[in-house]
C-alpha cells in the first residue's frame, strides 16, 4: 500500500484546508481524524461566510417585507432553490420545498401524501437497510390509514434482492421508499431500476438522498424519482435545512403538513386556503440563513465535481479495506464489494465491544460513531448489537485511513488481543 | 460472589489524580474492567440486565447480615461486554457494594463521578447507561432498607 502516491488529481490537503474546523490541532496534539460524516458533514469556509454574509450584511424575514433587506433573503433563498432544483435536475423551483431535515421531508411525504391516498390494503415498500427516518413515519401513517408496510429482502451481502421484486412489488404497492445510500452498510442502491419497476404496477418512489446527495449525482427525471429528500448538513451545509424535493403534480394533489403562517392564501374565520407551490408546504419561518448557505454548500460541491469526489472517495475506501483486512484479524466489514457502496465501512471486530473501540479510536483522535446508527431493523438482521462506523468525506486523505488502521491497533492492544 | 471491592473510592480517587490525564485514566479504567469479577453465565439473563446502556449490563445483588451488623449488606456483581463499562462498574461498586441500604441511598455517586474528572469523558450516553445501573442498586437497596 505504501508505494501508493499520497495525492490524486483531487488535491485533498488544499480541500481540507478549506474547512476551519481542522486548523487546529486537539488538547492531546493529536490532528483530527474525523471520519463521521456520514452522521454530518465539517463544513468550508465558503458555507460559514455565507451564513455569516447573511446575518452581517441582509438578514430579515423571508418572504414578507418589500424594504431592502427583505428582498435581499428572498433573492437569495431563491438562488437556493435554483442550485437545488439544478442540482437534482427538478423541472420546476417550485418543486423544491424547504424543511428541517431529511427527516422531515420523509414525514411530510407519509403525512400529506399518505394520508390523503393511502387506503386499506395498500402496501408501502421498505427494506431492512433503511434508517429509522424511513421507516417510523411510514408505520404511523400505515397504522392510521389501515396500509400495511412490506419489506423487500436483503441479500447476504446488504443489497436489495431484486430477484425477489416480483414477490414483494405488486398492484398493491403504492409507494417504495428507499434509500439512495445506506447510512450503514453503504450500499448505493438501483434507484432508477426500481422507479420503473414501481410505474409498471402503478407504485410512487420516495428516495431517501440523505446518503446519496452529498456524494454522487441524481438526477429525479432521468431516475424517474417522484420525491427525494436531503439534509443540509450532510451535504457540507448547515444544520437546520433540508429539502423536499416532489413531482408537481404530487405536490399540487397533496394537504399541508404544518399550518400557520405564510402557507395560507387567504385565511377565514372558519376556514382557509392554501398557498401555491411550495409555499404551501413552508409554514412558519424558514431557517433563512442555514437555507441561504445551503445555496454555498452546493456550489462547493459542483466545484469539486461528483466524478473527482467519486474517485477520490473510492481510493479511500479501497486504500482502507486492504489495510483493514489484510492487517486486523477478526475484521467484518458488513455490506456489499466496492461496486455497490459507496464510502462507508461499518465494521464489528471480534472480541471488541463498539464502544471500546470508539472510546480508544477518540484517544487518538480519530472520531468514529458505534451504535445502531438508527437502524434497528438492519442490525438485527445482521445479528449484531452495534457496529462502528468510518465514513469518508472530500477532506478526508490517506493519511487519515492510516491513522483509523493505526488506532485500531493500538485499541487491540489496549484490549489485550495481540 | 461477595468479594470485597476491587477497590475503594479512596484509592480510585489517588490513583486518578496520580495519572492526572484521561490517557492514563482511561488505561486504568480498561485494567480495573479486566480484573472485575465476571458473572455466572447462568445469571446474563434478560431480567437481570439493565436497561439505557449501549453496552449489555447485567447486574445482580446478594444480602449478607454480617453478625456483628444490625443492618444487611448489599453484595454487588455486575459485568458489561464493554471493557471500559467494566471499569465503569468497578467504580459503582467501590461506592455500593457491600454497603448497607441507607449508605447506599446517601452516596453520592455523581459527586464521586465529577471529583474523578470522570464527567467530562462520559458522553450524555454513557452517562444515562451509567444512571440506568445507580437506578438499579438504589431500588434494590430501596426495598432492602
Ligand atoms: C439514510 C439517512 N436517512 C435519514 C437520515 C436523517 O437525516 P436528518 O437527521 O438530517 O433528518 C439520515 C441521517 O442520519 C440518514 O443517514
Amino acid at each position: 500500500m505504501s508505494s501508493q502516491p499520497r495525492t490524486t488529481s483531487f488535491d485533498a490537503d488544499t480541500i481540507r484546508g478549506e474547512f476551519p474546523v481542522f486548523d487546529q490541532p486537539l488538547t492531546n496534539g493529536r490532528p483530527v481524524t474525523f471520519l463521521d460524516t456520514a452522521a454530518s458533514a465539517q463544513k468550508p469556509r465558503v458555507v460559514i461566510d455565507k451564513e455569516r454574509e447573511c446575518y452581517e450584511q441582509y438578514y430579515a424575514n423571508a418572504y414578507r417585507g418589500v424594504y431592502q433587506f427583505g428582498a435581499r433573503v428572498d433573492e437569495e433563498l431563491e438562488a437556493t432553490r435554483e442550485k437545488v432544483r439544478d442540482l437534482i435536475n427538478a423541472e420546476e423551483i417550485s418543486e423544491i420545498v424547504f424543511t428541517s431535515g431529511t427527516t422531515m421531508s420523509i414525514n411530510l411525504v407519509a403525512d400529506s401524501w399518505g394520508r390523503k391516498f393511502l387506503r386499506p390494503g395498500d402496501e408501502i415498500l421498505l427494506n431492512e437497510m433503511e434508517h429509522h427516518a424511513n421507516i417510523v413515519p411510514w408505520q404511523q401513517i400505515a397504522n392510521e390509514t389501515g396500509a400495511s408496510v412490506r419489506y423487500i429482502p436483503l441479500t447476504d451481502d446488504g443489497r436489495l434482492d431484486i430477484q425477489e421484486l416480483d414477490n414483494c412489488l405488486t398492484e398493491k404497492t403504492a409507494i417504495i421508499a428507499v434509500t439512495g445510500m445506506s447510512n450503514v452498510l453503504g450500499t448505493i442502491n438501483p434507484v432508477e431500476e426500481l422507479a420503473r419497476r414501481g410505474k409498471q404496477v402503478g407504485a410512487l418512489i420516495l428516495v431517501d438522498g440523505a446518503q446519496s446527495v452529498p456524494h454522487m449525482p441524481v438526477d429525479v427525471r432521468k431516475a424517474g424519482i417522484d420525491f427525494l429528500t436531503f439534509s443540509g448538513h450532510k451535504i457540507y451545509g448547515p444544520s437546520g435545512v433540508g429539502v423536499l424535493y416532489g413531482r408537481r403534480e404530487l405536490l399540487r394533489e397533496m394537504d399541508p403538513f404544518l399550518t400557520g403562517g405564510h402557507m395560507i392564501d387567504r385565511v377565514f374565520k372558519e376556514k382557509s386556503t392554501w398557498a401555491e407551490l411550495p409555499a404551501r408546504f413552508e409554514a412558519g419561518t424558514l431557517p433563512i440563513a442555514q437555507a441561504i448557505a445551503l445555496g454555498a454548500a452546493i456550489d462547493f460541491v459542483n466545484q469539486l465535481s461528483f466524478d473527482a469526489i467519486h474517485a477520490h472517495e473510492r481510493r479511500l475506501l479501497e486504500h482502507a479495506l486492504a489495510r483493514l483486512q489484510d492487517e486486523v484479524p477478526g475484521f467484518v466489514c458488513h455490506g456489499p464489494g466496492l461496486e455497490h457502496r459507496g464510502a462507508i465501512i461499518s465494521m464489528t471486530l471480534e472480541g471488541v465491544h463498539s464502544e471500546d473501540l470508539a472510546v480508544l479510536l477518540d484517544r487518538r483522535g480519530v472520531f468514529v460513531r458505534h451504535g445502531h446508527h438508527c437502524t434497528m431493523p438492519l442490525h438485527d438482521l445482521l445479528g449484531v448489537s452495534a457496529t462502528t462506523r468510518a465514513s469518508f468525506g472530500v477532506y478526508n486523505t490517506l493519511d487519515d485511513v492510516d491513522r483509523l488502521v493505526d488506532a485500531i491497533h493500538f485499541a487491540r492492544e489496549k484490549l489485550r488481543l495481540v | 460472589m461477595n468479594q470485597p471491592p476491587l477497590i475503594s473510592v479512596e484509592e480510585l480517587i489517588d490513583e486518578f489524580d496520580a495519572l492526572g490525564d484521561w490517557e492514563g485514566q482511561c488505561d486504568f479504567l480498561i485494567d480495573l474492567g479486566f480484573e472485575l469479577e465476571k458473572l455466572p453465565p447462568e445469571a446474563k439473563v434478560e431480567e437481570n440486565r439493565v436497561h439505557g446502556c449501549q453496552s449489555n449490563v447485567w447486574l445482580i445483588a446478594e444480602f449478607q447480615r454480617p453478625d456483628d451488623a444490625d443492618e444487611i449488606r448489599v453484595n454487588i456483581t455486575a459485568e458489561s461486554d464493554a471493557m471500559i463499562v467494566n471499569g465503569l462498574i468497578a467504580i459503582l461498586l467501590a461506592v455500593y457494594s457491600g454497603k448497607s441500604p441507607s449508605e447506599i441511598l446517601k452516596a453520592d455517586v455523581e459527586g464521586i463521578f465529577t471529583r474523578l474528572g470522570l464527567d467530562r469523558h462520559l458522553s450524555s450516553q454513557r452517562r444515562n447507561g451509567l444512571f440506568g445501573m445507580v437506578k438499579r442498586i438504589r431500588a434494590i437497596a430501596a426495598q432492602a432498607a
